[in-house]
């Protein structure tokens, strides 16, 4: 049973500790989509996000060569792959975030836009999987 | 340049220990995901943790932190200004919370699995950068 809470509660911990030395080292919010978008757009002092960004996967790579967790294989088909991809993107610009930045790193703030952004997703994330997997 | 480079390190570290996070938590695996999200199905609660977990981390730290004058490496912190609840902040995440309801991938997890190698993440992630410019390019010509 603790066993199986072991793995998020740990993974939680490492995404609060990250978002703890952006804010300590460099002073900035560790939300992905913000800073994925801006390694995109912006030009001028934008390495720090692009080597946030590759952290991003060689972390991943690390955590599964360490410890033999297996990794995951997504479910969903190509046409779920580019809806979910063209709504999560068109989304999180228009909201200013995601999990990371609103749901992890704003309420840290106690930011009330970032809570009510975080709980509108995860409703608006519940409803979709409702409809989708008992009602379609 | 002593000062970028290390501003970069800090970053990439920051990078590293969040998809290390990401693939320990069960984040990257869109099956758990949904699991978590179909909660009147068979929920399947873990996830409920790693937002628990990660919030303990950052409520106490974001408090130490915050109560400096400024970051390590930067002359100040770089904080959102924008406080308001408006029909952008809604809307956005509304459409946010049904694109993840659909695959199961927020940016983060879909960035962190780019390190598996499956097609279908690569056309999440490209679909998602469309889907950015194509609110950016929305928000560019409609009012507030």
């Amino acid at each position: 049973m603790l066993e199986a809470y072991a793995y998020p509660i740990t993974g939680g911990l490492l995404i609060g500790i990250s978002a703890t030395l952006m804010m300590l080292l460099n002073g900035r919010i560790a939300g992905v989509s913000g800073i994925f978008w801006g390694a995109i757009t912006e030009h001028r002092n934008s390495f720090w996000r692009i080597a946030f960004i590759i952290g991003l996967p060689l972390g991943a790579y690390w955590f599964h060569l360490f410890s033999g967790a297996l990794i995951p294989v997504s479910d969903g088909s190509v046409v779920q792959a580019i809806l979910g991809g063209l709504l999560v993107g068109f989304g999180v610009k228009l909201g200013s975030g995601c999990t990371s930045g609103h749901g992890v790193c704003g309420i840290a703030r106690l930011s009330v836009r970032s809570l009510v952004a975080t709980v509108i997703f995860m409703l608006a994330g519940i409803v979709t999987v409702t409809i989708v997997r008992h009602f379609l | 340049m002593k000062a970028i480079s290390i501003k970069i390190l800090s970053a990439l570290l920051s990078g590293i220990f969040f998809g290390a996070g990401l693939a320990a938590s069960g984040m990257t695996s869109t099956h758990k995901v949904l699991g978590f999200l179909d909660i009147f199905g068979q929920w399947q609660a873990d996830l409920l943790f790693v937002m628990v977990s990660a919030l303990l981390v950052t409520i106490v730290s974001f408090r130490f932190v915050l109560g400096r004058k400024k970051p390590l490496f930067d002359s100040n912190f770089h904080l959102p200004t924008n406080a308001s609840i408006d029909f952008r902040l809604i809307s956005g995440a509304v459409i946010f919370g049904l694109g993840w309801g659909i695959y199961g991938y927020c940016p983060g997890p879909a960035i962190a699995a780019l390190s598996y190698f499956q097609v279908d993440t690569l056309v999440f992630i490209t679909a998602m950068i469309v889907g950015m410019a194509l609110s950016s390019f929305y928000m560019k010509f409609s009012s507030k």
